[in-house]
């Protein structure tokens, strides 16, 4: 018996040491490298030396320009976010009421974004974007705005192109929900005296709420994360945490530095992760049941 | 006291797809009414288009005269309990019964009297605090009645809600509903397949069958004399005889069956037609070779506990039989039997429907 249980636990340890091996190769090592770098003291002349030292948290927690730089990724992320659940929550229940054929169509327009590479999706946007854009020419012609809008190398911009990608993230995650509602239990609160909008307020929304949430999760994550579309849309300036990390790695050569500064935002996103995962799984847990 | 009329009530889905058509229905005041029928007869849509979330291709619905065949759904006062009973997961089970109550803005002393009024009358009393996710099948059931009781609805609709207990727990709330309903005296209208459902709850069934109300009555009128061949096989077993018409006098005619003649009330009265009598197989009784009406032989016998259940191979085709239970011997498999039962038991029933 006790042989057995050793055979199949040698088993177990066989059958996902691949896994394992990828698992530590490419994510834990570098990881571990990043946060030991982070250490690393720096001369300007000499690079990165090999003593270890606290001084680049400590340049990054006294110059309030990283402060700035922080608290700007969150602003855009969160921006983002919220843009997301007001459009995704309305798109996803549209979706749900439409017919199978079109659903299937318009799954398609919505996932889009992510079937495209994301150079050539925000190199796309920037022809959009640019004051010579067609969004511009547009606004000029009919006389929505008398000068042209600066949304390329904006904040706007970027705040745009991401949440075109992140939507996807949100419909997914708020269908996978609608999906297991009880489609009785709008029509119970109807008959025993709610209105359509304090139905929906009072007993569908509250049961979408864990799938907006983890909706949300995903969508400040990988927007506080995000690179390709900050550094495009939003080229020199507006400097977000991931272009500032790119700089310090590749422009100033300031290795420890930059690391410093990715370590920190790792953190920061664990965090936020971490916390609102504690609200949901508290707050909801009867829905869950 | 309510009063429901249901008027040449039509559904027509995109496609032709008739669901219902036409149905007519007076539910009296404290009346208990079962809407009986296999899926797709067109029961649920009617009770839809009662409840408001339907809205009807033709026809009205009037409580108490009042005509309510477009109004919103929250505008009717009407207490429905789903088949999935669709209470909100994240409130709790006061929370779920006063729902209603908190809609129809009743402050809150009143409010928290009635809540607990509702579970006691449930028997529920005490797991206010509990989520759904914490109850049984058969107490969330019951906290789907006390939330549509905590609003004293004119009219109580019933959709399947049953169809998720076992089945001893099934028989109890069927004899617990009834009761309360009774004691209430709410106009009530149920929806199920189950005819059992139906008949222990019912003041009044009617069979539904393609969109149109096939036999309407007392449980006891449509299980005894249907008018159709229709609700004489739908409900419980049927057998089916043929036979040939000796006499014909005014209306009354005599068939032949076996050695038996079996008067009868038959369409046709040309003597040597042959026409379908119907009989039930708890109607038929087992007797000496020399007695019986019928001769056959024991093919199939299945002890049920109260009943035995019998086949016998006869002289007019197979015919099955119930036979309770009370201890004495018993014709064996293989065994040659006579059949025999009552003038009346046996009886024509048109192979039209009724309506429609």
């Amino acid at each position: 018996m006790a042989e057995a249980t050793s055979q199949s636990n040698r088993q177990h340890w066989l059958l996902s040491l691949p896994a394992v091996v990828m698992f530590l190769g490419l994510l834990v090592v570098p990881l571990a490298l990043t946060a030991i770098l982070s250490f690393n003291a720096f001369d300007s002349t000499r690079g990165p030396l090999d003593e270890y030292t606290l001084s680049n948290y400590i340049e990054v927690f006294t110059d309030s320009y990283y402060y700035d730089l922080f608290a700007r990724t969150a602003l855009m992320s969160l921006g983002v976010t919220a843009i997301c659940i007001l459009v995704g929550v309305p798109e996803t229940i549209i979706l749900s009421r439409m017919r199978p054929a079109w659903q299937g169509a318009f799954f398609v327009i919505i996932l889009g974004p992510l079937l495209i590479s994301v150079v050539v999706r925000t190199l796309g946007w920037s022809i959009l974007l640019g004051r010579e854009g067609f969004i511009n020419t547009t606004l000029l012609s009919i006389g929505l705005s008398d000068a042209p809008l600066q949304l390329m190398f904006s904040m706007a911009g970027v705040v745009i192109v991401l949440t075109h990608v992140m939507l996807p993230f949100m419909v997914i995650s708020v269908w996978s929900t609608l999906q297991k509602l009880d489609p009785q239990i709008a029509y119970a609160a109807r008959s025993l005296g709610a209105g359509p909008l304090t139905a929906f307020r009072r007993i569908v929304l509250p049961q979408l709420l864990p799938g907006i949430l983890s909706g949300a999760i995903i969508v400040f994550t990988l927007s506080a994360s995000a690179f390709a579309t900050p550094a495009l849309i939003g080229g020199r300036r507006v400097k977000v945490v991931t272009t500032a990390v790119y700089d310090e790695f590749l422009s100033s050569l300031n290795w420890p530095l930059g690391a410093t500064v990715a370590v920190l935002l790792l953190i920061g996103i664990v965090l936020v992760v971490v916390g609102s995962n504690r609200i949901i799984e508290r707050k909801f847990k009867q829905v869950f049941a | 006291m309510t009063k429901l009329s249901i008027r040449g009530l039509s559904k027509t889905y995109a496609g032709n797809v008739q669901a219902v058509r036409k149905v007519d229905l007076e539910v009296e005041s404290g009346e208990f009414l079962s809407l009986l029928g296999s899926s797709g007869c067109g029961k649920t849509t009617t009770l839809q288009m009662v409840a408001g979330f339907v809205s009807p291709s033709a026809g009205s619905v009037l409580v108490d005269g009042e005509d309510i065949t477009y109004a919103a759904p929250e505008k009717r006062d009407m207490g429905i309990v789903f088949q999935s009973y669709a209470l909100f997961p994240h409130m709790s089970v006061s929370q779920n019964v006063g729902f209603g109550l908190e809609m129809r803005k009743v402050k809150r002393p009143e409010l928290e009297q009635r809540v607990s009024e509702a579970l006691s009358m449930v028997r529920l009393t005490g797991l206010g605090n509990r989520y759904p996710s914490e109850l049984s099948g058969g107490q969330r059931q019951r906290v789907a009645i006390a939330r549509v009781l905590a609003i004293r609805p004119r009219v109580l609709l019933l959709d399947e809600p049953m169809s998720n207990l076992d089945a001893k727990l099934r028989g109890e709330m069927h004899v617990e509903l009834r009761a309360l309903q009774r004691r209430l005296g709410i106009t009530t209208i149920l929806v199920t397949h189950d005819q059992v459902e139906a008949m222990t709850m019912s003041d009044r069934i009617a069979v539904m069958a393609n969109g149109v109300i096939a036999e309407l009555g007392t449980p006891q009128q449509i299980y005894d004399h249907p008018t159709s061949e229709f609700a004489f096989k739908f409900l419980g077993h049927a057998n089916v005889v043929e036979g040939e018409v000796v006499s014909a006098d005014n209306g009354q005619t005599a068939v032949q069956v076996g050695a038996a003649i079996v008067p009868a009330r038959t369409e046709t009265v040309q003597i040597g037609h042959k026409t379908k009598l119907f009989v039930r197989p708890e109607r038929l009784r087992l007797c000496s070779t020399e007695q019986g009406s019928i001769q056959g032989k024991v093919v199939t016998k299945l002890f049920l506990g109260g009943i035995w259940f019998y086949e016998i191979d006869s002289t007019v085709g197979k015919l099955r039989l119930t036979v309770t239970n009370a201890g004495t011997a018993q014709p064996q498999e293989g065994q040659a039997v006579g059949i025999t039962w009552n003038d009346g038991d046996m009886q024509y029933v048109s192979s039209e429907a009724a309506h429609g």
